[in-house]
């Protein structure tokens, strides 16, 4: 029978069926950090157990580091923030006592472990990912099955290598044609959710596909299942293809030689076959797609970068009309305003979504030779690894960036979630190409609007909101 | 797990739609390594008209007389309803332990999002989704009505209003099981050990290069 890839990586991982519906799920890969995992450690003390298989695991710091070069001059030990250096330091003593891999703070290789996993061959097509954070769906870009998981889950797998589950339904998202220029996969990823909304994958696995998808990179296929999440899908997934083997030939923890050979043996297998069946599509035309800016506080509160902030009399119902009154209010907007009007205080460059080498180079492109305008107050570049930012400055993006009046910062998670010192003050407006616009999610009272690397580069260089290709002939800051 | 079977609760509303697990639980929170102690910062920045730091005594912040849960009324509510997508966003089981935390034991909703049901099922908190107008009419039955309560009985997977009516509503076979004996994923799954060890076997003779060590 014909099988979808979600079916195909299901049945690959199968250990047993139950018949209250539920099934146990094998894990190859656990990936953890330091904010989700102390707890699940010390539920395995409490317990007297131990990790089931001690090589599927491999840790990482990276929500809650500094992104500051003197402050992690002198190592975690040193680290300003007493609360955040003993969440570090337990991550690292609990690796210890259990004899996890864990790459560290000042390694080269540390970073946002969405980064870090795909760079390092750690993640690998065909394979179960898990790791205690929701954007773990964008390790479905290897065509990997990958979801974000609980504290409890994070224990559950670490004691039995498996995951007690339902399976999820199928949902095909095929985006045709080719995207125009100025358009990333990050407006990919924001069309869709303005389309179906941030529950509308909820009970779904995503696979996108479609002309427009297999002519992504593997970043930019990150970038998008990444954002799967955000429309309530806890896995996005893309076929694999010559991209996505050509991205993982030599990352250090691939296979090799005859392993290799017979991996791609498996991995080109990793497909929908023709006529599976899938409980939802939606087809969207990619030469449609313009660059897209998020006005609201949640990921479908979204438009066109040429188009307005909805008015209350475009709302269907009582419900739709109270959540865009709080949100303008929320964000200090009114109704009917152009997009092109808002004017951000802030710039953030960076995120498990756009960290990659690809987004750095993005934004580069528009600000090389440019100043950030007047009215940016401050413009953070964190790139999504030391790996991704030794290429960055082996490519000279560190100039760009420092030329045009940003500032260059150390690997980890910053203001996407603001756990570190890196957040916006209450009532600032973020240009972000981060994952979530919620409520407070960047600081307290800060407001996000979610744009691509080369938006937000371009709202730097505008001080408001505009569309790369138009920001030439505006001239006014260039 | 505490053990689930009837709940007769206080009802509380969160009038809105696609409440995130940043809104329950902000981020300066999730620098704990610890799993308890969450309650207070429940909806922390809906609660509090001041910004709270970790090592804030919540006692002395200034409360935010708007917020629902801060009015005389819903004192010791143990019920939220709410609207659609409720626990949407980050994973963070936080969320869960804050809600757990604090008193409630149950969140009715048209929908919830994925990550945040299951945590909720794994610390005895029961997601129950009902129909968008029953949830309308909860809503208008607890604004108009001071200590309005629910009976949860989980054994009959059934809603009793005060009316008298029952509404029926749906959970996982194998989490109400759980929920109804308080049990432990873990030690469940591990009763399976030489399944999963037999699967093992087989997976690695399959996909040898998967079961290589990381050597960093």
């Amino acid at each position: 029978m014909a099988q979808t890839l979600y079916d195909k990586l299901w049945n690959a991982h199968l250990v047993e069926q139950r018949d209250d519906g539920t099934a146990l799920i094998y894990i190859d890969r656990h990936l953890l950090h330091e904010v989700t995992s102390p707890q699940a450690f010390e539920g395995l003390k409490l317990a007297g157990r131990s990790l089931w298989r001690r090589s599927a695991n491999l840790a990482v710091p990276d929500h809650n580091v500094s992104t500051l070069k003197a402050e992690r001059a002198g190592g975690l030990g040193a680290l300003p923030d007493e609360v955040s250096r003993l969440q570090l330091q337990t991550l690292d003593d609990n690796c210890l006592a259990f004899d996890v891999a864990e790459i560290p703070l000042n390694d080269v290789r540390q970073g946002i472990v969405h980064v870090m996993g795909p760079e390092q061959g750690a993640v690998l097509p065909g394979m179960t990912v898990v790791c205690g954070d929701s954007h773990t769906s964008t390790h479905g870009a290897a065509g990997a099955l990958a979801q974000g998981i609980g504290t409890s889950e994070v224990e559950h797998v670490m004691a039995t290598q498996c995951l007690i589950q339902r399976k999820m339904k199928n949902f095909r998202i095929e985006v045709t044609g080719t995207l125009q220029p100025g358009v990333a996969a990050k407006d990919v990823a924001l069309a869709i959710i303005g389309e179906i909304g941030t529950a509308g994958g909820t009970g779904f696995a995503i696979e996108f596909c479609g002309a427009a998808i297999r002519g992504l990179t593997m970043e930019g296929r990150m970038t998008l299942c990444n954002m799967a999440i955000e429309a309530g899908a806890r896995c996005g997934l893309v076929a694999v293809d010559d991209v996505t083997l050509d991205y993982f030939r030599d990352k250090p923890f691939a296979p090799s030689g005859d392993d290799w050979a017979r991996a791609e043996g498996w991995w080109r297998t990793l497909h929908s076959d023709e006529g599976a069946s899938f409980e939802r599509t939606l087809r969207i035309d990619g030469e449609g797609i313009d660059p897209h800016v998020t006005w609201g506080t949640s990921p479908e509160m979204v438009t066109s970068v040429n188009g307005c902030v909805p008015t209350l009399a475009d709302m269907p119902d009582e419900t739709s009309r109270l959540g865009l009154t709080r949100a303008l209010e929320y964000m200090g907007l009114e109704e009917g305003t152009p997009v092109s009007d808002i004017r951000p205080d802030a710039i953030f460059i960076g995120s498990c979504t756009n960290s990659r080498i690809e987004d750095l180079r993005s934004a580069a492109e528009v600000l090389r030779g440019r100043r950030i305008a007047s009215n940016i107050r401050k413009a953070l570049v964190v790139p999504g690894s030391g790996l991704v930012k030794a290429q960055a400055e082996a490519e000279g993006l560190d100039r760009i960036f420092l030329d045009a009046g940003m500032e260059w910062r150390e690997p980890g998670c910053s203001m996407c979630l603001a756990m570190n010192a890196d957040r916006l003050m209450p009532g600032e407006r973020c240009a972000s190409t981060s994952n979530r616009n919620f409520e407070g999610r960047q600081g307290n009272g800060g407001r996000t609007h979610l744009v691509s690397p080369a938006m937000a580069a371009a709202a730097a260089v505008a001080g408001h909101f505009v569309a790369v290709d138009s920001l030439d002939s505006e001239g006014a800051t260039a | 797990m505490k053990p689930f079977t009837q709940h007769d609760g206080l009802v509380a509303p969160m009038d809105r739609a696609n409440v995130d697990t940043d809104l329950m639980v902000p981020k300066q929170f999730l620098k704990s390594i610890r799993r308890s102690g969450f309650g207070p910062n429940l909806f922390d920045e809906l609660r509090y008209l001041d910004e709270g730091e970790p090592d804030s005594d919540n006692s002395l912040r200034p409360l935010n007389p708007g917020f629902p849960l801060n009015c005389a009324r819903y004192q010791g509510a143990s019920i939220l309803v709410a609207r659609e997508n409720f626990g949407c966003g980050s994973s963070r089981e936080h969320a869960a332990w804050a809600m757990e935390d604090f008193g409630f034991r149950a969140v009715i909703a048209p929908s919830f999002a994925d990550i945040f049901r299951s945590n909720a099922l794994k610390n005895g908190i029961l997601p129950i989704a009902l129909s968008s107008s029953q949830v309308e009419q909860l809503f208008t039955e607890m604004y108009a009505e001071e200590g309005y309560r629910l009976i949860i009985d989980l054994e009959a997977c059934a809603l009793v209003l005060p009316s008298g009516d029952q509404w029926p509503f749906e959970v996982d076979p194998f989490r109400r099981e759980c929920l109804l004996k308080g049990l432990d994923d873990i030690g469940i799954t591990l009763e399976r050990a030489e399944a999963i060890r037999s699967f093992e076997r087989g997976h690695r003779k399959r996909f040898p290069w998967l079961f290589k060590d990381i050597a960093l």
